[in-house]
């Protein structure tokens, strides 16, 4: 005997006119920012918002033009880069070591947890003025913001990252009778680079962040100095200029992270 | 391939023939594996004690194949996993080739339910992590784990990602790791019970190979009845809380078996009487299940 089952045809729903017009993501993208600069451009040129408070966009690739011939602004960003990178290796190493000795030690859990805890829901970015009078008005005091502020994304996603460690992985080294120096570099370390990755990525962002935010507490070098020095001179544009200038430093930071954390998560299926 | 597989000292230092020897007069009588008197008491968080295992003697002799059958929860895995040496705090005694376990050994090799494969290692890093971990020589090792590769199936699949890998071919990578430092002693915790009927029934087949290719004592938990009967020389059957045996049943016919086994009657008798046991020990009927 032969069962027979018809199934009920659904039909189709016909496509919304927006779903079956297919336009490349990249021109809805171009078409966004060319409308949005447009609209700028008109409204200041027709005086409804005035160009002291907003610059023409016009006049921004102008003023970029004019920092970069002058040599001021590849001295400057160099300043605030130094600052940025020298903070965000200081807060590796630390967030890393301690990190790793937190997670495999509870002596040092008990110990630092509590006040890890307790750090982290504070805005670090307010120890600034602090920081500027210990370490001083040169580069020192803008690379321990940028440290103290990137340490916390490292330290949270490396404690995490070790203790997220599946137990069945560990089960199978356990078994050989194997050392926690072998259970840690062959099993935990490697199993917690996604996590410790999402942390660095984040945490470079925060660098420049506080880099920036020491430039502007007290300084006489760099783009965030640069930038409170164009602002009190209203030169708009320029300021425009600099935090262009800085978005593709932010930009360049992540595509670097990124690259390494494909070099070392090779073996992630791809989502 | 057979003498290869054996030949390799635990040791990484002394001729195989010096091994084998040396080890066989350390234990000339005693068993595998001697269980005796084993009992093993749970505190759970809410304080309740939990009797997960009572009073169990068995042993289980060289190049034996033993498993052991029982409902889930019946405490199989705590057994195994006192076996291996990751448990402690039991009572009774457990001996692994004459001497006291006192925490793990390179003499077993353990395949979990997973195959807990290190997802950034190739297959054959994979096979070779137990090499690095006691410390043996990279250049033996690495031949050893061409060649349980080989005798697995996955030759040609050596630098693959675990992650390219299909669950059985994954299944298979731990065991040729179980097995890359030579262990006299095989400890299997449900390996196959993760995978589709087709792919366990060649599993089986493949494993009664190995088993006796590579000349080892197999302990097998399983849920299957058919399972435990057809790769066995001894099947116990345990019952649940607490867990003790309850009967051991013995399989006479000569290892490696052909699939053909499972249809005499004999086979089907076995497997009814087992389940008969297991029903009789007020087992929910889903827990134990037939393959054929």
């Amino acid at each position: 005997m032969t069962l027979q089952i018809e199934l009920p045809i659904v039909e189709r729903e016909r496509g919304s006119l927006m779903s079956r017009v297919t336009v490349p993501d990249w021109m809805l993208t171009t078409l966004l920012i060319a409308s949005v600069i447009g609209l700028c451009q008109g409204l200041i040129v027709t005086g409804v918002v005035s160009k002291y408070v907003m610059p023409l966009p016009s006049s921004i690739p102008i003023s970029l033009w004019e920092l970069v011939k002058s040599g001021v602004l590849f001295d400057n960003a160099l300043t605030t880069l130094m600052e940025a990178v020298s903070g965000f290796a200081i807060a590796a190493v630390l967030g890393l070591t301690l990190g790793a000795l937190i997670a495999e030690f509870r002596m040092f859990e008990r110990v630092f947890y509590p006040y890890i805890v307790a750090l982290q829901t504070m805005p670090k970015i307010a120890l600034a003025p602090v920081l500027l009078v210990w370490f001083g008005f040169g580069p020192g005091s803008k690379i321990a913001v940028a440290a103290v502020i990137s340490l916390f994304p490292i330290l949270v996603n490396t404690i995490a990252g070790l203790k997220s460690c599946d137990s069945g992985r560990l089960d199978v080294l356990r078994a050989l009778g194997a050392s926690r120096w072998d259970c840690f570099r062959m099993v935990r370390l490697p199993n917690s680079l996604p996590f410790v990755f999402s942390g660095l990525s984040t945490a470079s962002m925060f660098a420049l962040i506080g880099a920036i935010v020491g430039e502007f507490v007290g300084a006489n070098k760099g783009l965030g100095y640069l930038i409170v020095q164009a602002n009190s001179q209203m030169n708009i544009p320029q300021v425009f200029a600099i935090v262009l200038v800085l978005a593709l430093l932010g930009i360049a930071a992540f595509g670097i992270i990124e690259f390494c954390r494909r070099r070392f998560l090779y073996w992630m299926s791809e989502e | 391939m057979r003498p290869k597989l054996l030949g390799y000292p635990p040791d990484g230092g002394r001729s195989s023939a010096a091994a084998e020897t040396g080890l066989a007069a350390a234990s000339p009588v005693s068993p595998a594996i001697a269980v005796r008197g084993l009992a093993k008491v749970y505190q759970t968080n809410a304080g309740d004690t939990v009797h997960a295992v009572s009073h169990m003697d068995f042993d289980v002799d060289a190049k034996e194949f033993v498993s052991i059958v029982g409902p889930s929860g019946c405490g199989k895995t705590t057994v195994l996993r006192i076996l291996a040496g990751l448990v402690g705090g039991y009572s009774g005694s457990v001996s692994i080739g004459g001497r006291v376990v006192h925490g793990p050994t390179p003499e077993i090799g353990v395949v979990f339910q997973d195959a807990n494969l290190m997802p950034w290692r190739t297959v054959l890093a994979n096979v070779m992590l137990p090499g690095e971990v006691l410390r043996l020589s990279r250049n033996e090792c690495r031949e050893r784990a061409l060649a349980l590769l080989k005798l697995v199936g996955l030759e040609g699949f050596e630098n693959k990602l675990p992650r390219e890998l299909s669950g059985g071919m994954r299944q298979r990578a731990a065991i040729a790791r179980a097995l890359v430092h030579n262990p006299k002693i095989l400890l299997m915790d449900e390996p196959f019970g993760a995978l589709d009927a087709m792919t366990r029934d060649t599993m089986n087949l493949e494993l009664a190979r190995i088993a006796v290719e590579s000349g080892k004592t197999v302990f097998l938990i399983t849920h299957s009845i058919s399972e435990a009967v057809f790769l066995s020389d001894r099947v116990l059957v345990m019952s649940s809380r607490p867990g003790r045996i309850i009967e051991t049943i013995r399989v006479r016919n000569q290892r490696p078996r052909g699939l053909d086994v499972i249809a005499t009657p004999r086979f089907s008798e076995m497997v009814l009487h087992i389940r008969h046991l297991l029903e009789g020990e007020g087992a929910p009927a889903s827990t134990v299940t037939l393959a054929h």
